[in-house]
């Protein structure tokens, strides 16, 4: 047999932790809020490689006769910038793109309208509704329990907001952005979170059928039959997109971020949030029904 | 079980195979030597299903233009609209053509009552040029200038806007002009555009004719005499290219709707292909770890996961070619993550293998009975994923939901692989762990 340990022992250092996360997350959240991409805000955001170095002042001053400001301009690599202005109607775009110039060379150049943020906020409103609304249906129905259902469903909401607050963090110390593919990392962290779960509720269901005992004896046996599960499979997930993350390229960069650090919650919160939450319930349910 | 376990092994092999054959490049230079035997040739794969089997590339992996335009069609009642909108694709479409775009991609798309047409381009580096010649409304009027009725205070002269339209043309093309020498646009009337031309000609000798195009007088010449033969040419101050365009829109008709640039993604070829590499690159540094991790942890069984692993990537790849799925680069991050969720099916029954082996159970009842009770884990885990992925993929394309590219890209990608990583983490793992283990005791 393998070692048992008694993993609920410890659950109230287990909930101080996910509460110390949520704290910071909201405090984040609250004073610095989150970097919104232009798909969010509207407006422009160019990046130009040109031929020989460009006069940054000069260009800025061409734009700002013809009304168009820019917001901010970075510097990436030799000769290439990224510049984004907040506003650019179809006119203004035939002359920003004249002021910048010819000796260049579009790395990428994306315009968003100012009607399609609200619209993106919207359906990832629906898609996050719908995604955990199903997800708690099939939890319920697998397990034929409320409990279990809403346990995952809170160690889901609580994996979803640590993620947004830690892009809140990541946003304010160097420069993340929330842009549509984090919404797609978060959607994803939904399903992974509930994914991990399931697979330590299958077994506790699997050692009350076999074996029976009390609630925390069968969570503390099937926290330790899947403990070591648990850790290699994030682990794997972890090397692909930490590798994605570092050598990936820009583009992908947060993205790839974003879904790490989703899968290291998801794992995290399996064990240590889903199932404590589950085995407090369990034993007040219990104990009112004895009194 | 004997027969069984050959039998599949067969059918694994034989998928492989074909996985690997559509998996392959097109055409494939093979070039060795050993001692006195030289090959040097190029192996091409014959079309499959009447198709090449290329892997499909999106716009950020191939570089080129995503256009969304709004439709204003407030001033259209809600019966007409779906039949406008259908024709506004098609015109569209018809514009794209003759610009001689490859592949491109053009789709209606509605929420809350705003009506979007989203036009890809594939490889396209003038973006103004694309934008100009998709959005222009092209609606051709020919009218007459009409004098002020002398003695009547009410009269005002001005442009009257005869029947003859760009409904009448038969065809039109860039001409340069005899005297000027600047690009000029020739007209072709139909042959009953022709006759109005005749008449409208003829009684306006003398006098300018304007041409209008989207409410703009582009040129207006001074008639010389009633024109027969249904000709005639619109000059202005157009460059070679906007000739070119104008000449585009008016063979592809005018749009029935006026439409507004909303949304532009542009990416260049180098940063795609900059993107290809470096995502190829880290996906390959990524799975060369997981696999070495899978072998330090579980050793041998480590070898069998990690060959399934790679009949995964290779049958993930020909399923992409043959579905096909277009490749984006959120979608190799959806492959990628799946290969992590694929691992996840090994794991979880090598874990189970190494409890019941501990029990002191004989291997091949272990392994048996580790599989069986994983996969019910396995199902349930990944149903959930698939889900997320399915609300993600938005097959329906219910106009409630996201319906972009990239968000697409990657919820297919991970939708194919937990769905394949089932088959192969328990059918393919399954069957080379009774082989090996069988070996083993032989």
């Amino acid at each position: 047999m393998i070692k048992e340990f008694d993993w609920l022992k410890y659950k109230k250092i287990y909930f101080a932790i996910s509460i110390t996360m949520i704290v910071i997350c909201a405090y984040s959240l609250i004073n610095w809020g989150l970097k919104l991409g232009i798909e969010f805000t509207g407006g422009v955001e160019a990046e130009y490689k040109y031929t020989e170095e460009v006069n940054l002042d000069k260009l800025t001053s061409k734009l700002e006769e013809k009304e168009i400001v820019i917001s901010s301009s970075q510097k990436t690599k030799q000769s290439t910038y990224i510049f984004k202005v907040a506003d650019l109607n179809e006119e203004k775009r035939v002359e920003f793109k004249e002021i910048m110039g010819e000796n260049l060379e579009e790395i990428r150049f994306e315009l968003v309208g100012p009607s399609i943020g609200p619209e993106l906020v919207k359906k990832t409103y629906y898609a996050i509704a719908i995604a955990a609304g199903s997800i708690l249906l099939w939890v319920a129905y697998q397990f034929k329990s409320v409990k279990y259902g809403v346990s995952a469903i809170a160690a889901m909401l609580h994996d979803t907001f640590i993620l947004i607050g830690s892009f809140s963090l990541l946003g304010h110390f160097l420069g993340a952005e929330v842009d549509f593919l984090f919404v797609t990392a978060v959607l994803t962290t939904l399903s992974f979170s509930v994914h991990d779960t399931i697979v330590v509720y299958d077994r506790i269901r699997e050692i009350k059928k076999k074996h029976g005992g009390s609630v925390t004896d069968i969570a503390n046996r099937a926290l330790t039959e899947t403990m070591r599960r648990s850790i290699n499979n994030s682990l794997t997930i972890a090397f692909v997109l930490a590798s994605l993350a570092i050598i990936g390229g820009d583009t992908i960069r947060w993205f790839a971020a974003a879904l790490l650090i989703g899968t290291i919650l998801g794992t995290y919160s399996s064990p240590f949030v889903a199932v404590p939450l589950l085995e407090t319930w369990e034993n007040i349910a219990k104990k009112r029904k004895k009194e | 079980m004997n027969k069984s376990v050959g039998r599949n092994l067969l059918i694994i092999f034989l998928l492989t195979f074909f996985s690997v054959l559509i998996s392959l490049p097109r055409e494939l230079p093979i070039k060795f030597e050993i001692g006195p035997i030289k090959v040097d040739q190029t192996f091409t794969r014959q079309p499959i299903l009447g198709r090449d089997m290329d892997l499909k590339l999106g716009l950020d992996l191939i570089g080129g233009t995503r256009l969304t335009f709004e439709a204003k069609t407030d001033d259209i009642n809600e019966s007409n609209r779906e039949k406008a909108l259908e024709s506004l694709k098609e015109v569209i479409a018809r514009r794209v053509n003759l610009f001689g775009v490859s592949e491109p991609n053009i789709f209606l798309s509605t929420f809350e009552g705003k009506n979007r047409v989203v036009v890809e381009l594939p490889g396209i580096d003038n973006t103004q040029d694309a934008i100009d010649l998709v959005g222009k409304t092209a609606q051709l009027i020919f009218a007459e200038v009409v004098e002020p009725t002398e003695g009547d205070e009410n009269s005002q002269g001005g442009l009257v806007p005869t029947d003859l339209t760009g409904a009448d043309l038969e065809s039109a093309d860039v001409v340069f002009d005899n005297v000027s020498g600047k690009p000029a646009v020739q007209i072709v009337f139909t042959p009953e555009g022709g006759d109005k031309f005749a008449e409208i000609t003829g009684r306006n000798i003398k006098k300018v004719l304007p041409i209008v195009l989207d409410n703009d007088v582009v040129s207006a010449p001074l008639v010389q005499d009633r024109i027969e033969g249904g000709k005639a040419q619109i000059t202005g101050e157009f460059s070679v290219e906007e000739a070119k365009n104008l000449a585009i829109q008016l063979n592809a008709g005018a749009l029935p709707l006026n439409i507004e640039l909303v949304e532009e993604r542009t990416v260049g070829a180098t940063l795609g292909s900059d993107s290809i590499d470096k995502s190829v690159r880290a996906g390959l540094i990524g799975i060369a770890v997981v696999m070495v991790f899978m072998i330090v942890m579980y050793r041998k069984l480590g070898v069998v996961a990690d060959v399934g692993l790679i009949i995964y990537g290779v049958m993930t790849l020909a399923l992409y070619k043959i579905i096909p799925v277009v490749l984006t680069l959120p979608g190799i991050a959806g492959f990628l993550l799946s290969v992590g969720m694929a691992v996840d099916s090994n794991i979880l029954i090598f874990e189970r293998f190494r409890e019941e082996k501990i029990k002191g159970v004989n291997l091949e009842y272990a392994m048996e009975i580790s599989f069986g009770r994983a996969w019910d884990s396995i199902r349930d885990a990944n149903i959930a994923t698939l889900v997320t992925a399915f609300i993600l993929a938005n097959p329906f394309d219910w106009q409630f939901l996201h319906t972009s590219g990239p968000v697409r890209g990657f919820a297919i990608t991970l939708a194919i692989g937990v769905g394949l990583s089932m088959f192969t983490g328990i059918f393919v793992s399954r069957n080379l762990l009774r082989l090996f283990i069988r070996s083993k005791f032989k």
